[in-house]
């Protein structure tokens, strides 16, 4: 750690002893701290990718940086290492640069708070949250560019750097900072909003603290780290194979004519019941992009994500903590597409950031099948819509786009849902009322959703009428590649892009495009991805997809998939017999996975299939 | 001489208080309610309250009625068959939710959605559309939509219809036509549209709102219909319903039935009516009200005798925009389970409840899992060997046996572990009352603590303790407030429009017009019912923010005040209020989202109620010794009889104060005073 904090009070924290009921109240009170944490920052934030999205994300971690409470994992210690200076009480810490902070934030948007928290002179803690901001500069309007081959074109990097010094803001940088975005009331509102949402908290801890005493605080913060770590121990041996399970996932391309991009990851389990380890080994991963693709991942981030998946099983109320880190060891290849050389450009990250998620599933679920959800919703496609309107004044528009949510275990997968915690849609009534554009159709695609004996869920169709001429930029994935299916159950349809124009024409974009000129009247319809089916879609109650054709969800031609054929909208049950019984014949055997086809077989058809020409390999 | 009657249905209980209007006399009753009909329990009370007073039925000119009728049919899942018609392109609308998964990371595994409460395939689009601007884009295709209507209603019986389009708060042009059309082929079924029912931004919320409220509506119609009807029968022509609405104000029963979705917090509205009737008459106006039932608390704050009110009603998965007093509830009750987890050997608390069936171990009805209720019967607030008013046996010997089984999971002793329990209940509603006080910007030391339900007097002391909130208030009857809270409202309705405007573009004259022509739809149901405009009391709000912020603040205003001062009465105000809430302020880019008219009937003056208070001595009300434990130790404490307690006694703690619905703890160091209201006042001792 080359930081150095200074306590003007150096009496050290001892470790005492806490009763079990004491540590479970203050997990509470620090339960209710990060519920408040995200309450201060949506009704203070502006902009509408905060306020409506949710798309932040809030911590507090004890002493030593090590979250406590949270979502994400911890930063600050990449953070203490990377920063060469004193802090102070009254300080509060900004940056956005992944390469600066260990990839605690993996894209420049992300603008991160960090405030560390004293009490009577000495450190007690650390709060900190990050969100996306709806500008940082740079390209493109929005501050993604696919095309960018550097991080110096992705717009203002800040690195570590005091917003306030001992209380006060240092207006200068502000400014400095501020004038380089093309949103600078909406960021300066957001990052208001991500200090008061921090200085509540720290307000917070104080408050537990003078209740129960700094040092059963501080005691209590590491005893909740050993429980993560006692029932972490406990999971990893449970569900972490000794046998090496190997899973690979794609990101379909980078938007500059190369891919699909292959995300490999083994798995298994070294050590002692006692103390086991769990490895995860990148090695196989494609090289970095030239593009901005490149998801620079931190290693705690992935343990973060795979803790939070597995813990879940067994005590849901668990606050959920850095406490199992050492269990984990994380291997990435070093100029890999998860670990890029510096200075390569990371802003397009958020493909290869959800497939993550998909990979995660097919490597754990291989141990345990049934309690493995199919391929879904693993992105967060987005839509840039900027230019000036009939007043003459500068608009820019951030959509996020939503789809299917697999088939799970637990049942059908949602239709136009959000994997992502907190996530929420844009009213469209507010778009409508704040830009121009008018959004004349929202509704899931029927038949989307992969067959199985639970449902994928629909993708989303969204088609946006432009009413002023302006620029659009599209990142989407999972154009090529199936969301797979599993058990049996059918990958789910990929997303496609088709711009219609005012005079009837008709052209197909690519997944990855920017700087698009679009004129008043043209219609854009963003199609969303369905997630994949779980299990055998010839066993699901056929009276199950009569109704789901009743409700549009899935056409009497869909039906069949299920080997279900429909009469006026009744099934027919003994054709229905039938067609499942040669369905069955043809079909063989079931495989564990269902990808649609060999990357070879996929590219060969793209052409036809999706209208756009397969990219080359990387 | 007239009578007022207030009633309240709860899911075990109807309680109902009559009071003598010329000199605030009152009688209560408590009977079981009968849920598949509720109407019937309401009027079984009625007449066991006047055989048991000796009033003449055809005396009692006003019926106060809080009703859990609406929310027991969102709940159970039980309401109308709705069918919905949206605007092209937008029939999923409530099937996409604002693509909402709950929960943290991963939460999305393990996600079961509730059905739509107007399914998919009772749901069409009509053509037509609506600009953002409230300019028609393209005209209501009515052949089309008359044709489409036709089959699906010879497909399916829909009971109640919803009209929900796009853009339709700012122009509701094309649900009416297509309203009057859907009048013509579906005959006599409820219709209702959005741009009436609820006339705000957000297609999901307006169309799920206006949906709840056909969900509902043909239900509580009937349920009003009948009641009316029966007590019409039973006392005179004359004879007023008004049902108590999740605002705290009261709505005609006519009113009521037309826009339920304005009901569905009718209940716990009534306990917070009932709590600031009894802290006001005391001279308490700052108030945080800690309302603990089986399942659930429900937590308020009141700031100078006002409730506040928000624009969201939630029950259930199901959340609307409709106007409540802001009760936030979590759930841990009497009756929260509590448990182990294996892996982590951490006491958890709740939300799973015992309910009523089985119940807690020690009501020996089949529940074999600890609750809140066991614990406090461990540690002996709850006394095993007294009975007292009701007929529920308490058995001690169960408690510990369930207790214990945790106790030994953890590895601690029996005590500690019941302890635990209770200590880590009080720390979840501790959170919830942080939520409306703490971080509202409200410091709970400069408020009274309301504690009554069924278990809220056990706790209220400790509650106190974490919140330093004093006196810790118990109210007369704990357990029938909300009949109290039913029979002391007003009359009350709204109306409200979006407005959407930027401070700066706004014109005065404007702006007081648009307010004007509020009161005057607000008024409209006064008018149906006879309710005279020199009766009429009129409020003005705006919500007010920052352009394009969430956060928003319902601010009074009057119109002299904004003649006078103009609109910077309500920016200075909003920029004052944001800094005490979020430590900053912005001070530009104002924007009014929202203006509301509320208007409220005056009531006649009504003598204050009679609560029966006795001058015996503090040792008459002792009923005999007891012991609790606390903090880790036994005590002695004495068990007394609340309505044998003195105005102006005092009864120091340790000690129990039982009634018959409800047991109060007075914690060691802590003393309660009956004042002459007869609340109990808990203090500290100095």
């Amino acid at each position: 750690m080359t930081a150095k904090i200074i306590e003007t009070n150096d009496t050290p924290f001892n470790r005492v002893d806490v009763d079990t009921v004491t540590v479970d109240i203050i997990e509470n009170a620090l339960k209710n701290v990060r519920e408040e944490m995200d309450a201060v920052l949506f009704r203070t934030a502006m902009s509408p990718g905060i306020r409506e999205q949710g798309d932040c994300f809030p911590m507090v971690a004890n002493r030593e940086g090590k979250m406590v409470v949270g979502q994400f994992g911890s930063f600050i210690h990449g953070f203490l290492a990377a920063y060469d200076d004193e802090i102070e009480e009254g300080d509060i810490i900004l940056t956005n640069d992944p390469y600066m902070c260990n990839a605690a934030v993996s894209h420049l948007p992300d603008w991160i708070v960090l405030v560390p928290v004293f009490k009577d002179g000495r450190h007690l803690a650390w709060t900190a949250m990050f969100g996306h901001m709806s500008d940082n500069g740079g390209m493109v309007p929005g501050s993604i560019p696919i095309k960018a081959e550097t991080i110096f074109q992705e717009g203002i990097r800040i690195p570590p750097t005091k917003l306030y010094k001992k209380g006060k803001i240092q207006q200068d940088i502000l400014e400095l900072i501020l004038h380089n975005v093309r949103t600078s009331e909406w960021n300066r509102f957001d990052l208001n909003a991500l200090v008061a949402s921090c200085r509540t908290a720290s307000k917070r801890c104080v408050e537990i603290a003078e209740r129960f005493g700094d040092e059963i605080f501080d005691s209590t913060m590491q005893i909740m780290l050993e429980r993560n770590l006692q029932a972490m121990t406990a999971i990893i041996n449970m569900i972490v194979p000794e046998e090496p399970a190997y899973f690979e996932d794609y990101v379909c391309d980078d938007g500059v004519g190369k891919g699909p991009y292959k995300i490999a990851c083994k798995m298994w389990r070294e050590g002692t019941p006692d103390k086991p380890l769990a490895i995860f080994d990148f090695e196989g991963t494609d090289p970095q992009a030239e593009s901005s693709i490149n998801f620079y991942m931190n290693e705690e981030m992935f343990k973060m994500f795979f803790g939070s998946f597995t813990i879940n099983l067994v005590d849901p109320q668990i606050l959920f903590n850095d406490g199992f880190y050492d269990l984990v060891d994380v291997r990435i290849p070093q100029g890999s597409l998860l670990k890029p050389n510096f200075p390569a450009a990371l802003s397009g990250r958020t493909h290869a950031l959800g497939r993550i998620f998909d990979v995660m599933g097919g490597v754990l679920g291989q141990g345990a099948p049934d309690a493995m959800n199919a391929a879904g919703f693993s992105d967060s496609p987005h839509l840039f819509f900027s230019g000036y309107d009939k007043k003459g004044e500068w608009f820019q528009l951030f959509q996020i786009g939503f789809g299917g949510i697999p088939g799970r275990p637990i049942g059908d997968g949602p239709d136009g849902h959000s994997l992502w915690p907190g996530f929420t849609n844009v009213p469209n009534e507010f778009i409508e009322a704040y830009f121009p554009l008018r959004i004349v159709k929202y509704e899931p695609i029927t038949d989307s959703g992969g067959a199985g004996l639970h449902r994928g869920g629909n993708g989303l169709s969204v088609a946006y009428e432009f009413l002023v001429d302006g620029q659009v930029a599209l990142h989407d994935d999972r154009w090529l590649t199936y969301p797979w299916g599993v058990n049996g159950g059918e990958p789910g349809m990929r997303s496609t892009k088709k711009l219609v124009r005012f005079d009837g024409s008709e052209e197909w974009l690519p997944a990855k495009c920017e700087g698009v000129d679009v004129k008043e009247g043209d219609v854009l319809y963003f199609n969303t991805w369905g997630g994949g089916g779980w299990g055998d879609p010839f066993s699901r109650d056929p009276s199950l997809v009569e109704y789901d054709c009743l409700r549009g969800l899935v056409s009497s031609e869909g039906a069949k998939r299920y080997g279900v054929v429909l009469e006026n909208g009744k099934v027919n049950e003994e054709e229905t017999k039938n067609l499942r019984d040669k369905l069955k014949n043809e079909r063989g055997d079931i495989d564990l996975f269902n990808f649609g086809g060999t990357i070879d077989e996929i590219k060969s058809s793209a052409r036809e299939e999706t209208h756009l020409e397969p990219p080359v390999s990387p | 001489m007239s009578y007022r009657l207030g009633v309240d249905v709860g899911g075990t209980f109807t309680d109902l208080l009559l009071v003598d209007d010329s000199n605030g006399e009152t009688y209560t009753a408590k009977v079981p309610s009968t849920p598949e009909d509720s109407s019937i329990g309401v009027l079984d009370g009625i007449n066991r309250i006047c055989s048991q007073s000796d009033i003449d039925l055809s005396k009692v000119s006003q019926v106060m009625h809080g009703t859990t009728v609406a929310t027991n049919a969102v709940l159970t899942g039980k309401g109308a068959k709705v069918g919905l018609i949206t605007t092209k392109g937008y029939r999923q609308v409530l099937q996409v939710a604002r693509s909402f998964c709950p929960g943290g990371l991963g939460g999305w595994v393990s996600y079961v959605k509730t059905p739509l409460l107007a399914p998919l395939e009772l749901t069409i689009e009509a053509d037509e559309r609506m600009g953002a601007d409230g300019q028609s884009v393209s005209p209501l295709d009515k052949d089309l939509f008359k044709k489409d209507l036709e089959l699906l209603n010879s497909k399916n019986k829909i009971e109640a219809l919803t009209i929900c389009f796009i853009n339709s708060y700012v122009n509701g042009q094309h649900e009416i036509e297509a309203k009057e059309i859907a009048k013509k082929v579906l005959g006599d079924i409820p219709i209702s549209i959005s741009s009436e029912v609820v006339p705000e931004m957000q297609e999901y919320e307006r169309a799920e709102t206006t949906v709840v409220n056909s969900y509902v509506r043909p239900q509580v119609s009937k349920y009003v219909t009948n009641l009316q009807n029966s007590l019409q029968d039973k006392m005179s022509d004359d004879v007023n319903l008004a049902i108590l609405r999740s605002d705290g104000g009261l709505a005609s029963g006519r009113a009521a039935a037309e826009s339920p979705v304005n009901l569905l917090l009718s209940g716990p509205a009534g306990g917070v009516a009932g709590a600031m009737y009894f802290c006001k008459r005391s001279g308490f106006e700052n108030i945080l009200t800690f309302d603990m039932g089986g399942t659930s608390t429900d937590v308020a704050l009141i700031q100078d005798g006002e409730a506040r009110v928000r624009r969201e009603t939630r029950v259930g998965d199901v959340t609307v925009r409709a106007p409540s007093v802001d009760v936030r509830t979590v759930g841990a009750g009497g009756g929260s389970i509590a448990f182990v987890p294996e892996l982590t050997k951490a006491l958890r608390v709740g939300p799973e409840s015992a309910g009523a069936e089985p119940g807690p171990a020690a009501y020996k009805k089949g529940g074999d899992k600890a609750t809140v209720c066991d614990a406090n019967v461990v540690l002996g607030y709850l006394p095993s060997d007294v009975k007292l008013g009701g007929d529920m046996i308490i058995d001690r010997e169960s408690s510990v046996k369930v207790v214990q089984e945790l106790a030994d999971a953890m590895g601690i002793d029996l005590m500690a572990a019941a302890e635990g329990i209770i200590k880590i209940v009080n720390e979840s509603m501790l959170g919830a009352l942080r939520l409306v006080s703490v971080e509202q910007g409200y410091d709970p030391r400069d408020f009274a603590l309301v504690g009554f339900g069924g278990a809220g007097p056990l706790h209220a002391n400790s509650l106190g303790i974490l919140t330093g909130s004093w006196p810790v208030i118990i109210p007369p009857g704990p357990g029938v407030l909300c009949a109290y809270g039913d029979a002391t409202t007003k009359v009350r309705d709204e109306a409200s429009q979006t407005y959407v405007k930027k401070v700066e573009d706004i014109k005065l004259e404007d702006f007081i017009t648009e307010l004007e022509a509020l009161k005057t739809r607000a008024s409209v149901s006064f008018e149906k019912d006879g309710i005279d405009s020199t009766r009429q009391v009129v409020k003005y709000q705006a919500d007010i923010r920052y352009t394009g912020q969430a956060f928003q603040l319902s601010l009074g205003i009057s119109i002299d005040d904004l003649k006078k001062n103009s609109l910077s009465i309500l920016t200075d105000e909003f920029d004052r209020q944001h800094e005490q809430l979020f430590t900053f302020a912005h001070g530009k880019d104002h924007e009014i989202v929202m203006l509301r008219a509320v208007v409220e009937a005056q009531n006649e003056e009504m003598a204050d109620l009679d609560i029966n208070t006795s001058n015996s001595s503090v040792d008459d009300a002792k009923i005999q010794d007891s012991q609790f434990y606390y903090e880790g130790k036994w005590h002695d404490a004495a068990l007394f009889e609340r309505n044998k307690i003195g105005v102006n006694s005092t009864i120091p703690g340790p000690s129990i104060i039982q009634e018959m619905d409800s047991t109060t703890v007075i914690l060691p160091g802590h003393s309660a005073t009956v004042d002459k209201i007869g609340n109990l006042l808990i203090n500290p001792n100095k």
